[in-house]
């Protein structure tokens, strides 16, 4: 709805109304401003320190894989209790994000937090020993596509702060089902037993990943190329202007 | 702390997942829902590569699979992007439960 936006000054709307004399509505306008650019400013506060924790991890988890490359192990050694530090201060920065994606209001913020979410994701992969793949997603997602949607949400509103909520009843009934669901892959995960191995894992070599494109996966990767280009030409269709 | 095996990674995917899940199941903005499904991708791709690391060490199969899983999530993006645009220039508005004029 057209007027779900509240782009402009939504101070007003939370002006208490029982107030008449004007001196009194502006120390209360006052107030609540001074309310709102302190929660802004604690919000940010936040944000910037979840990530430099980020960064700071990320750096100390290369840090790691280069000392232990230097020394000849594998930088995915199992077992280490560095290794499970790790894993867990990036999986609570990953899951702390996907849950402000669903909470967060605003588009904006939601992207700020997938950038978060996406970030953690390629940590995971640099866990994983799949470097290549890690370099990949900070280039092409942190890098590219998230860029992407934020010109989408700057070229699609006429703030870019829109908010459009879903009422009370959706929130639960999908919330309801998201939990459900979640609950039912937990059970399901902790009762499976896989056949894995928990040896060291050599990092992947990009030689490697680069041979096996162009002799196995040769069919699928020529048929990427085709769908990108495809892909461009459609989407500078889509989006041209009529005249 | 114990050793970190291939349910730890599994069940990372799997809150990723139910969160891209509610995000598109309660977001009306288009690009919220885009978002969404961005995290949807990342989830399967952390499956993908953890089932590479754990369960077949050194035949890569996993990780080039979630290379063209990013190859396509890219491009989904972009096209979304611009159906968002047209989108918004035809309805002035980018509330998904405004495009009805394909309803029967």
């Amino acid at each position: 709805m057209i007027g779900d936006f509240q782009g402009g000054a939504p101070l007003n709307r939370l002006r208490p109304r029982g107030l008449k004399h004007a001196a009194q509505r502006a120390v209360a306008s006052r107030g609540l401003k001074h309310a709102a650019q302190w929660r802004r400013v604690v919000t940010r506060l936040v944000m910037a320190c979840v990530v430099v924790l980020m960064m700071t991890v990320g750096a100390v988890a290369a840090d790691d894989a280069a000392t232990q490359d230097m020394r000849g192990v594998s930088s995915a050694e199992s077992g280490s209790p560095l290794e499970a530090v790790m894993f867990y201060l990036v999986a609570t920065g990953c899951v702390v994000s996907a849950i402000g994606v669903c909470v967060c209001k605003s588009v904006v913020r939601m992207a700020v937090f997938l950038f978060g979410a996406l970030g953690s994701v390629a940590l995971l992969y640099f866990l994983l020993a799949a470097n290549f793949i890690g370099a990949i997603q900070l280039i092409v997602y942190a890098g590219g596509t998230l860029i992407l949607l934020i010109f989408g949400v700057m070229l699609t509103s006429k703030s870019p702060w829109v908010r459009l909520d879903a009422s009370k009843l959706e929130m639960l009934g999908a919330g309801a089902v998201t939990l459900a669901f979640l609950a039912a892959l937990w059970t399901l995960l902790n009762r499976t037993v896989w056949p894995g191995t928990h040896a060291e894992a050599p990092g992947t070599s990009i030689a490697a990943i680069g041979e096996s494109l162009l002799t196995e996966y040769l069919v699928p990767f020529e048929v990427a190329g085709v769908l990108l280009m495809i892909v461009m030409v459609g989407a500078a269709h889509l989006a041209r202007q009529d005249k | 702390m114990g050793t970190i095996g291939l349910t730890h990674y599994l069940v990372v995917a799997a809150i990723l997942f139910c969160s891209g899940m509610f995000v598109m199941a309660t977001k009306r903005n288009a690009i919220g829902i885009l978002i969404g499904v961005e995290l949807v991708l990342n989830s399967t791709n952390i499956n993908f590569v953890a089932f590479d690391r754990y369960l077949g060490p050194g035949q890569l199969d996993g990780q080039i699979m979630a290379l063209f899983v990013i190859v396509l999530a890219a491009a989904e993006a972009a096209l979304a992007v611009a159906i968002c645009m047209n989108f918004y220039r035809n309805l002035s508005t980018i509330d998904v439960d405004h495009g009805t004029e394909l309803r029967g």
